[in-house]
């Protein structure tokens, strides 16, 4: 929680006349508001438990979303926006981690244990098939022939 | 005095529990009938001494007792009754022993349902469903104490967190339980399985029913909280990723494989250690899930070290059954290898496949859950990964799922001919890709590669699974007309609705519109070819809050389609406010309206929201729900008599040399 102590401060600095949870903000350019949209769902509201900044209700989450729609505006690039909001808050911000050594692991994890597992399979169907040359063992259970007999299956 | 006899009732459950652990354990490891005998008797006692707890924290909570501490601090004298009782799984200690509960229902569901088992199979499987619950007593009676008094008592309760003030969230909670816990079963019986050596097709039969109902709940509980999201918290989300998602989402999966890698070692006889180590897998994962949650490692790491005592007695539980059933099974799995010959193409290698995702989803789901409190505890800074993360990481998983899925049930067992195969696919994959082709003009405008796959998926999931019985339908002798046995019912309307599921979830994802907007009373405001009208603004005073409620009026050309009340409501005890939306539901579109906080000029912030076929996601959690449940009742199930004589005997473990593989 010790990063939250900041807050306060980061608010007051922050915080502008009014708050609303639901802002109408609207753009002149249909691109614009994509672009809006798909960044706001990809910054973490940091006063909240874990909700991105569309959906949350918190001030700050107001105020990050206006200051986003602003440079938005004056043609700012997501990855300028984006670098803009990890140094003013650090990493934690991103609901998308950057990939860098500390996240290699979360990011080609998933991979190497994919391809890691892809060949066990792979070569304990090759291993089984070897004993095919074998004579195959007849299933005992009756109602599997039954249902399944028909080799339709 | 009643709070006492609870407490009372927990102590005594507790060491009803430790003797159903240990005292059948040695009865069936000596052969001793009388000992073995106790099992059932036991798990019949701590049902009754575990729900008489239960009803006495009921009780406590329908008279507002709030001398006991729990129910002070969950529930108030303006709480309407319905959610008075079900507070009583409001906060920790409470789903403790909700937990608890379902886990005394399910042993006695096991002592009263396994009378056909060998004597002593059943004792030890009943036997290891005791030590679980010794473990979850202990954490109850030392850290997390229901019952506790304060005297002298509060004069008035805080409050029930209104987020869970909800009919969604009556139900919920119970449905997600009794799937987490219901993988209890299966591990008990992949325990009882190592520890006699008796780890054959009767094994994975008797174990299959109890894991597809599980499953079942599983299912349901996690849509049921997916729906709640959806409607309860505002955003219009239906899953976010949420690592307490996610501990419930990990088991599913990994009870997904389970119950696909039980059908080859049902039919087949093969891959038994891979099917006890992912029935240890599930229910490890579902502990785990527990301790995420209940532990405060979410909210922060250092949460769980300011009080250790709650989170370190989890850690050390976690270790001790996860650890113990992982030792158990390196020690005695390698004795029951036993490779049986299949050819790559086989209805086995489709189930590995479908095994080899799971598997590598549910460590993905585990790997982006626990990273961020690894990297925060290593002191290597404070990460988040979100929904990005994991929806990247699924379409890559799932894609390979959903295209295979369909086929899988037309390949043989053992062995089959490619060209066979292709034949008797190629039919629904051309009509499915027809009617993607069809519809292309309807989805024209969000076209991109997500949708593309989607679409096509979900017809190929939809179509190739359809096709499959009338084709099951043709083949079969005429004349004598019957169902289709229930397992492959069961088989047929989950992965129907797979189809279904994949289809909302692409639509929906792509043509979602929503719009933050500024609106006066007597405006309106034009989105996805409605109308809206914001009528009114009044205030209301429920039973235990009060609402400002908003009037909307919807309609599409001159037709009215709905009249919509968004609330936002004020819960004085806890001074919470809560956004009530208001949803007009429908089969291919859902319309949703949430008031967001007054402006200047008596104008209103307003989120409005269209949602073209939400409804499929939780229809198709539906559909695979229903196909558990009637998968779970197959005949063969209930003819297990027979199959235990036979395996009555005592086994001559095999002793294959060859490692087993899977």
């Amino acid at each position: 929680m010790s990063s939250y102590r900041a807050l306060p401060l980061l608010l007051a600095l922050l915080a502008s006349a009014a708050a609303w949870s639901i802002d109408p903000f609207q753009f002149d350019d249909p691109a614009h508001t994509e672009r809006y949209k798909t960044l706001i769902e990809e910054f973490r509201c940091l006063q909240c438990q874990n909700q991105n900044l569309a959906d949350s209700d918190a001030p700050l989450a107001v105020d990050l979303r206006r200051e986003i729609a602003d440079m938005i505006r004056s043609e700012r690039s997501d990855d300028e926006i984006r670098g803009f909001l990890v140094q003013r808050y650090g990493d934690f911000i991103l609901y998308r981690p950057p990939v860098q050594p500390t996240t290699w692991l979360l990011w080609f994890g998933p991979l190497m244990l994919l391809l890691v597992s892809s060949a066990t399979v792979f070569t304990v169907v090759r291993r089984r098939s070897q004993l095919v040359e074998a004579p195959l063992t007849e299933s005992k259970h009756e109602d599997t022939e039954r249902f399944h007999g028909d080799q339709e299956l | 005095m009643i709070p006492e006899l609870g407490h009372f009732a927990l102590i005594l459950a507790l060491l009803v529990a430790a003797v159903q652990g240990v005292v059948p354990l040695f009865g069936a490891h000596t052969r001793d009938a009388a000992w073995m005998a106790v099992a059932r008797p036991a798990a019949y006692t701590q049902l009754f001494l575990v729900l008489f707890a239960f009803v006495a924290l009921s009780h406590a909570f329908a008279t507002q007792d709030f001398s006991v501490v729990y129910v002070a601090n969950n529930s108030n004298s303006q709480l309407p009754m319905m959610y008075r009782l079900s507070a009583v799984w409001g906060s920790h200690e409470g789903s403790l022993l909700l937990w608890t509960l379902i886990l005394s229902l399910w042993t006695a569901a096991v002592a009263r349902f396994s009378k056909s088992l060998p004597e002593a199979f059943a004792a030890r499987v009943i036997a290891v469903m005791g030590l679980v619950a010794v473990g979850f007593m202990l954490f109850m009676l030392f850290t997390s104490n229901p019952f506790e008094r304060h005297i002298p008592a509060l004069i008035e309760g805080r409050d029930l967190n209104p987020l869970l003030q909800d009919p969604g969230l009556i139900i919920h909670p119970p449905m997600l339980y009794i799937g987490y816990v219901g993988f209890a079963v299966p591990f008990a019986f992949a325990i009882a399985a190592l520890l006699s050596g008796q780890l054959d097709a009767g094994w994975a039969r008797w174990s299959r029913p109890w894991t597809l109902v599980s499953w079942s709940f599983l299912t349901l509980g996690i849509a049921l909280g997916s729906w709640w999201a959806y409607y309860e918290l505002g955003w219009g989300g239906w899953w976010f990723w949420d690592p307490v998602e996610n501990a419930s989402f990990m088991p599913w999966l990994a009870g997904t494989a389970l119950i696909h890698s039980q059908a080859v070692t049902e039919k087949r006889g093969a891959f038994r250690s891979w099917t006890v180590l992912l029935s240890i897998t599930a229910f490890a994962l579902s502990l785990l899930g527990t301790f995420l949650v209940r532990s405060g490692v979410l909210t922060s790491v250092h949460a769980f070290a300011n009080d250790p005592a709650r989170g370190l007695f989890i850690l050390v539980y976690l270790l001790t059954v996860i650890g113990g059933a992982l030792t158990l099974y390196a020690w005695r799995a390698p004795r029951v290898a036993s490779p049986i010959a299949t050819t790559p193409m086989s209805r086995e290698t489709f189930l590995l496949i479908n095994n080899l995702f799971f598997a590598v989803a549910a460590a993905t789901v585990l790997l982006g859950t626990l990273y961020p409190l690894v990297i925060d505890a290593l002191g290597l800074g404070k990460i988040s990964v979100g929904p990005p993360y994991f929806g990247f990481m699924f379409a890559i998983l799932m894609a390979p799922v959903v295209a295979l899925m369909p086929a899988a049930p037309y390949v043989r067992w053992k062995t089959d001919e490619p060209g066979r195969v292709a034949e008797s696919l190629w039919k629904p994959l051309a009509i499915a890709v027809a009617i993607a082709a069809l519809l292309l003009p309807l989805y024209w405008s969000g076209l991109s590669l997500f949708l593309l796959g989607g679409v096509l998926g979900g017809c190929w999931v939809i179509v190739g699974t359809l096709w499959y019985v009338v084709r099951r339908f043709r083949t079969r002798p005429p004349g004598r007309f019957r169902l289709l046995p229930a397992g492959e019912m069961g088989m047929i309307l989950a992965h129907f609705g797979v189809g279904i599921f994949v289809l909302g979830v692409t639509i929906t994802n792509t043509f979602s519109v929503e719009q933050d907007i500024r609106l006066t009373p007597g405006e309106e405001y034009e989105l996805a070819g409605h109308v809206f009208r914001f009528e009114t603004v009044e205030t209301l005073d429920g039973p235990n809050y009060t609402a400002t409620q908003g009037t909307f009026l919807v309609s599409r050309g001159d037709d009215t389609v709905a009249m919509l009340y968004p609330q936002k409501r004020r819960y004085p005890q806890g001074n919470q406010m809560m956004t009530e939306a208001a949803i007009e539901a429908g089969f291919t579109r859902d319309i949703y309206v949430s008031l967001g906080e007054p402006l200047s000029d008596g104008a209103w912030s307003v989120r409005i929201y269209y949602k073209p076929f939400i409804r499929w996601i939780w229809l198709g959690a539906l559909f695979m729900m229903a196909g558990g449940f009637v998968a779970a009742f197959d005949k063969r199930y209930r003819r297990t008599r027979a199959a235990a004589a036979e395996h009555a005997a005592p086994r001559v473990v095999e002793q294959g040399t060859a490692p087993q593989g899977a």
